[in-house]
This record gives C-alpha cells, sequence and structure tokens, in this order.
C-alpha cells in the first residue's frame, strides 16, 4: 500500500461516516474498512473511537471476537479452505496437508512472494460438493490436489500482472 | 422464437464453473448464429448434477449434466439446443428424474425454475399471493394460520413459530423487530443458501407477513459471511422489492410498511445462536445473554423481536396462500409439514430433498443419495451439525421427526445429513467435536470456554492410549459437567456427538491414532 497516511486518514473517516449512523453500525464500519484496507489497521481504531462515540476497548474487543476481521495485512489472494465436517467426509484433511506443503506455509501465513494467505474456515454451504475451498468472493467445489496447484498458477499469474 | 437455456448461478453451481460454461453457452451460439435467451436460474439442488444445464422445450426442461466447459462445443454438435436427447450429458426431462419428481417440494417449489431475481418469475409461479393474503387479514388471524400449520422453528430448537410469533404481537411496544437467521452454521446445510440464492423473495415475503403479524415494521437478515453469492443476490431482490412496493412505507398502496436490510456477520459460529446474534447486530461482540427474558420481549435493541430461521420465515408465504391446516396436512405426530433435508459429505448424489416428515434416514441416503461417493461401505452419519450426533447403523432406520431423533440420543436440527464412509477415523471426529467447541466458544461460561480445551487434551491422552481408562472416566464427567452448566447449547450440546463415538466406536477413540 502506497497511499499517505493522511489521505488514508481522511478516506477512512469517509467510510466510516458513510455507516456510523445505522443501528448496530460497528460490524458494517468494520466490514467496510476491511474492504477497503484489506484489514483493519491498529492506527484506524482510534479513528473508529473518536467518530462513534466508542472506547477503542471496545472496538478491539468486536475485532478480535470474530474470526473475519483481521489485524494485519494479507497477501494478495485470501485462499480460505473449508475444514468442516463434510468436507472431512471427503478428504479436506489431505487437501490442507497438500496446501501447506506446497506453498510451504501454515494456516494463518502469506508465502513469502505475498501472493497468498492461507486460512482455515469452516463450512462455505458446499457442502455436497466438497472439499471446498474459497479464494477472495470465488467458492471452488470438489477441490483435488490437482485443481488446488491450478487454482494457485492462476494466482500466481494474477500476481505478475498486477506487478 | 430464441430458444431458452437455463445456467444456474448458486454457489454450488458457480463453485464447479457455471460462468465459465454460461460464457462458452453465449460465445459457442453466436458463432454459429443461433438465437438463444440464457437464463441464469437457481438451482434444483441436485447437487451431484451440477452444472446442470436446461433446455426448455415443448416436451419440457431437457437437463444435461454434469456440464463442463469443455463440454459446450460437443452440446452444441449434438443439437441440444434443440431439445435434442443425444448428448451423453443428457438427463432428459428434469422434472422426470426421479430424486426431484420422489420430493415434496412447498418451501423449494421455484428453486432452479425461477431466475431468482426475477419478479415477474416469481409472481408467475404464485409469489406474494401469501403477502396479498396477509394483508386482508389482522396480526391475529395471520398468528393464528401458523399456530394452525404447526410450523416449529428450523433452525434447530424446533419452537413453534405460532407461539413465538403470538408472545411477540401481545407485547404493547410500539417498536418491534423481525430478525431473520441467516447464519447457518452447520456443516452439511445449505437449504437457507439455497433459499436465498434460489429464492429470496420468498424470504422477503415471508420476513414481510411475519411484520404485518406481529407489528414490526423492520427487519434485518442476518447474513454469515461465508456466503457472498447469497450476498449480491439478496441485495438485488431487495431493491428490486423496494421498487415495486413490496417493502417500503407503503406496501402495496396499503398504508402498511415493512423494512428490510442485510446486516452480514464476521466468521463466528457462536452468532447463529439467537442472543449471541443479538449482540452482533448491536455491533457488539456475540458474547450469548442469559434467557429470560426471551427475545420475543427484549430482543434487539431492548424491543420484542421475532428471531426466526430463514426456512421457517421461508415456509410462512405458502401457509399464508394455501392456508396453514394445507400444510399441517403433511408430516407426522407434532412434526408438521415438510423437512428439507441437506445430503451432504460423502454422498454420491448429494443435494437437496425436501419430504414430508416421517420419512426413514436410510431411505434418504439409499434411494436419494445412492449411498456413499466413494462406493466404499457408508460407516457413519452425522446428523444436525457438528453439535450432532454420529449414528452407526443400528440407527439408520430412525425417522425424521423431531422426537423420533430425540428419543435416539441425537438431534435432527437443520436437517444436514453428512455421510462418512469406513475410511472415516471416529477418534478424530470426536477431538474435532471439542476442537471446534474450543475455536468458536463465546467464552462466556466455564465448562464450554475451558471444558473443550481441556476435552481436547484428555481425547488425546486417551487415543495416545495414556491412562486410558482414568481418561475415558474424566472425560465422561467432562462431558455431563458441559452439559449441565453451560449457558447455551454450543456448550452444552458439543459432548453429543462426542458421547455418541464414545458409546458406538468405542475401540475407534480408544485405538483410534492413525498418524
Ligand atoms: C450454537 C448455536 C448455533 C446456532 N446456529 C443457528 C443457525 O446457524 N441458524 C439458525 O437458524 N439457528 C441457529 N441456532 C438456533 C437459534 O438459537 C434459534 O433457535 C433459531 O434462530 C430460532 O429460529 P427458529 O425458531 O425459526 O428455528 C443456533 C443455536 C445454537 C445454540
Ligand atoms: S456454552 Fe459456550 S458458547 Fe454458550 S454461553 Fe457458554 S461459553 Fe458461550
Ligand atoms: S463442510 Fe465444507 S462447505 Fe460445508
Amino acid at each position: 500500500m502506497s497511499v499517505t497516511v493522511s489521505w488514508q486518514r481522511d478516506h477512512i473517516r469517509a467510510v466510516i461516516r458513510l455507516h456510523k449512523d445505522k443501528p448496530g453500525a460497528l460490524l458494517p464500519v468494520l466490514h467496510a474498512i476491511q474492504h477497503e484496507i484489506g484489514y483493519i489497521p491498529d492506527n484506524v481504531v482510534p479513528l473508529i473511537a473518536e467518530e462513534m462515540r466508542l472506547t477503542r476497548a471496545e472496538i478491539h474487543g468486536v475485532i478480535s471476537f470474530y474470526h473475519h476481521f483481521r489485524s494485519h495485512p494479507t497477501g494478495r489472494h485470501v485462499v480460505e479452505i473449508c475444514r468442516a465436517e463434510a468436507c472431512q467426509a471427503t478428504g479436506c484433511r489431505q487437501l490442507e496437508q497438500h496446501a501447506k506443503n506446497t506453498l510451504g506455509i501454515d494456516f494463518e501465513q502469506t508465502t513469502p512472494c505475498g501472493s497468498v494467505t492461507l486460512e482455515p474456515v469452516y463450512c462455505l454451504g458446499n457442502c455436497a460438493t466438497g472439499p471446498s475451498i474459497r479464494i477472495g468472493n470465488q467458492i471452488y467445489g470438489r477441490v483435488t490436489s490437482d485443481r488446488f496447484d491450478a487454482l494457485m498458477d492462476t494466482c500466481r499469474d494474477s500476481m505478475q500482472e498486477a506487478g | 422464437m430464441a430458444t431458452r437455456i437455463f445456467v444456474p448461478r448458486d454457489t454450488t453451481a458457480l463453485s464447479l464453473g457455471a460462468d465459465q460454461i454460461a460464457a462458452g453457452i453465449q460465445t459457442e451460439a453466436i458463432r454459429r448464429g443461433l438465437e438463444i435467451e440464457l437464463v441464469r436460474n437457481g438451482s434444483r439442488g441436485l447437487f451431484w448434477l451440477e452444472p446442470l444445464i436446461e433446455v426448455e422445450t415443448s416436451n419440457g426442461r431437457i437437463g444435461f449434466g454434469p456440464v463442463t466447459e469443455r463440454d459446450v462445443v460437443s452440446l452444441f454438435d449434438h443439437d441440444f439446443q434443440s431439445g435434442n436427447t443425444s448428448h451423453p450429458l443428457c438427463v432428459g426431462e428434469v422434472e422426470a428424474i426421479p430424486y426431484l419428481k420422489n420430493q415434496q417440494r412447498l418451501t423449494f417449489a421455484r428453486s432452479g425454475i425461477t431466475d431468482p431475481v426475477s419478479l415477474e418469475d416469481y409472481c408467475q409461479y404464485d409469489g406474494f399471493r401469501g403477502l396479498q393474503n396477509a394483508l386482508h387479514l389482522s396480526g391475529q388471524q395471520i398468528v393464528d394460520e401458523v399456530k394452525t400449520s404447526g410450523l416449529r422453528g428450523r433452525g434447530g430448537a424446533a419452537f413453534p413459530t405460532g407461539i413465538k410469533w403470538q408472545t411477540v404481537l401481545d407485547t404493547p411496544d410500539p417498536q418491534k423487530y423481525i430478525v431473520c437467521n441467516a447464519d447457518e452454521g452447520d456443516s452439511g446445510t445449505f437449504a437457507d443458501r439455497l433459499v436465498m440464492e434460489c429464492d429470496p423473495f420468498m424470504l422477503i415475503e415471508g420476513m414481510t407477513i411475519a411484520g404485518l403479524a406481529v407489528g414490526a415494521n423492520q427487519g434485518y437478515i442476518y447474513l454469515r459471511s461465508e456466503y457472498p453469492v447469497a450476498h449480491d443476490i439478496l441485495n438485488q431482490a431487495l431493491a428490486t422489492a423496494y421498487e415495486n412496493s413490496y417493502l417500503g412505507d407503503n406496501i402495496l398502496g396499503s398504508g402498511k410498511a415493512f423494512h428490510l436490510e442485510v446486516r452480514l456477520g464476521a466468521g463466528a459460529y457462536i452468532c447463529g445462536e439467537e442472543t449471541s446474534l443479538l449482540e452482533s447486530l448491536e455491533g457488539k461482540r456475540g458474547l450469548v445473554r442469559a434467557k429470560p427474558p426471551l427475545p420475543a420481549i427484549v430482543g434487539l435493541f431492548g424491543k420484542p423481536t421475532v428471531v426466526n430461521n430463514v426456512l421457517s420465515l421461508a415456509a410462512i408465504p405458502y401457509i399464508l396462500d394455501k392456508g396453514g391446516q394445507a400444510y399441517a396436512d403433511f408430516g407426522v405426530g407434532r412434526s408438521r409439514g415438510t423437512m428439507p433435508v441437506q445430503l451432504a459429505g460423502n454422498v454420491k448424489r448429494g443435494g437437496l430433498v425436501e419430504l414430508a416428515f416421517g420419512m426413514p434416514l436410510n431411505q434418504l441416503m439409499n434411494e436419494f443419495g445412492g449411498g456413499t461417493a466413494s462406493g466404499r461401505p457408508l460407516k457413519a452419519v452425522q446428523v444436525g451439525g457438528p453439535l450432532g450426533a454420529y449414528l452407526p447403523e443400528s440407527q439408520w432406520d430412525t425417522l425424521i421427526d423431531y422426537e423420533e431423533f430425540s428419543s435416539e440420543q441425537a438431534v435432527l436440527g437443520h436437517g444436514g445429513v453428512v455421510m462418512f464412509d469406513d475410511t472415516a477415523n471416529m477418534g478424530e471426529q470426536a477431538r474435532f467435536a471439542m476442537e471446534f467447541c474450543k475455536f468458536e466458544s463465546c467464552g462466556k461460561c466455564t465448562p464450554c470456554r475451558i471444558g473443550s480445551t481441556r476435552g481436547v487434551e484428555v481425547i488425546d491422552r486417551i487415543r495416545a492410549s495414556e491412562a486410558a481408562d482414568n481418561n475415558w472416566a474424566l472425560l465422561e464427567d467432562l462431558c455431563e459437567t458441559m452439559v449441565d452448566g453451560s449457558l447455551c447449547a454450543m456448550g452444552s450440546m458439543t459432548p453429543i456427538p462426542v458421547q455418541s463415538v464414545m458409546k458406538f466406536f468405542p475401540d475407534e477413540l480408544r485405538h483410534g491414532r492413525q498418524e
């Protein structure tokens, strides 16, 4: 991210203001920020606190409670592997091992090239055609090791295009 | 006239390449100079056939599946767009497929037939008739109809919906809410997702009727963030409903108001528990609230609130259209109406099966599901999500009925049926149940927060044959403590899968380590 801090502050302030007057606005605000920046940086928390008249502790408490919210940047692609029962029954544990081995990272880590962050997820609602994974907003079913490798290749390709 | 070709766009079809197939069909039709109309319908829920492409003909809709991108050219070569059935992937007339034909679809009657965001399609297939009726009834009359239907909450606890609505109706507060629980966190379940992705107006209609019934003018759909496709489709449908006065300040000129908004969760299983969900909607950590007071009396923002599952609300339009008695005429005993069962895991023909209550489980798994996908013997079935029991063969003839399942120390829950073949390691499954609770516990009470961590450790010791008998006794104790001492069903039901493994697969837990 090469944006300047002051620009970010004003922009994020605007994002917060767009949502903060809804009843129970904190989750929509956090979603919007994570959508903009890719995660919720620590130095955004005081801004939210000020705009929404909440304490920083309250906001930290909420961010840390939910698995979806992150306080750290991710790679260009977030790859979530379903670990829940229906996918277990179709071999997600082996897929998980394959992913960790070939990417050389564990869950919650990012490949050194910065292309892929691996995360666990518990059910994508695609349980009749598992194992299932999610990359960004796209869900994939019947993911064999080969299909996984092919998908990772496209993640790397788009990395090069972008970079 | 252009031939209508249907390519579904629910998560499962998309996960298997439906978008690429749709694009391929467009390109190939142009190349061949054929006039087609491509419709992005919902899914029929016959997932083993997805992506299931359909062609409209004078003999009904002819299906082809499971189609891949590579099949598109050969489909055209076989003249599939004219309804020619010679292609090897042809499954004939879709509505004649036994899996579909033998169902009793009330809630899923339109699923896969219509374009989910087409209001015209929805109305053509009886949509909004329940709402039209409800607009002429009093709140009490609507609630009475729901009581007559015998509908019980499909989210898991099976509480009578009519009684819940009565409580909210009887509460004098001028501000009330309708909250749809669309958190669908159970593994093996996707019926809520299908409703939202394939027939979203039905949910909007059901929630609007609920609002009219109890006097609530605001509703929220609390949707899990794991469902991006549902999010998109719901928002499209909501915008269309507002544009056409099915939502807003003056519904269909009646002077009655109902507003609806989708809110995203953030990846917390416990936020499916209704009080935790309300905390989350209020912008807080999803800590479970003690009950009483019930949400029906003190709910969202302290106001009386109906919290219902997607399927419960989706059953309402049928009930208000055809009458509560018509719904109640399906089913057995105290389980009235239909249950959308979801066949998942290691199953040959996975998908959605909606049937009146009372069907034996093994009939579902064999006649509909066709046994395991691997072709190996079935070993265990987990019904009712991660807090549900693992059923051994001796329990496979249990009927789909809330009371029948309870009497087997099992739960029907949201109707997810997850099948495992003989390669499954039941010790590993018992461990996972505790691990999942450890991962997802809200942390408010000790038996669940600490008990689940200890549970994983004790199971690890048993599986490593460390003082196995003592640790076995300890695990029994721990399970009892969690059952008796937990504030909500997360902690009190986590022992159910564990105890089922201890009871029916003890050897696999004791000698289960295969790493
Ligand atoms: C740990 C836990 C998770 C739950 N998850 C869900 C869920 O994902 N969806 C749902 O509708 N109900 C879920 N429930 C049940 C809800 O608390 C509540 O009973 C339900 O939303 C009421 O709606 P209904 O009466 O229409 O079923 C869960 C309960 C517990 C204890
Ligand atoms: S049982 Fe678990 S999830 Fe439920 S209130 Fe207690 S700690 Fe929270
Ligand atoms: S269990 Fe993996 S998608 Fe549902």
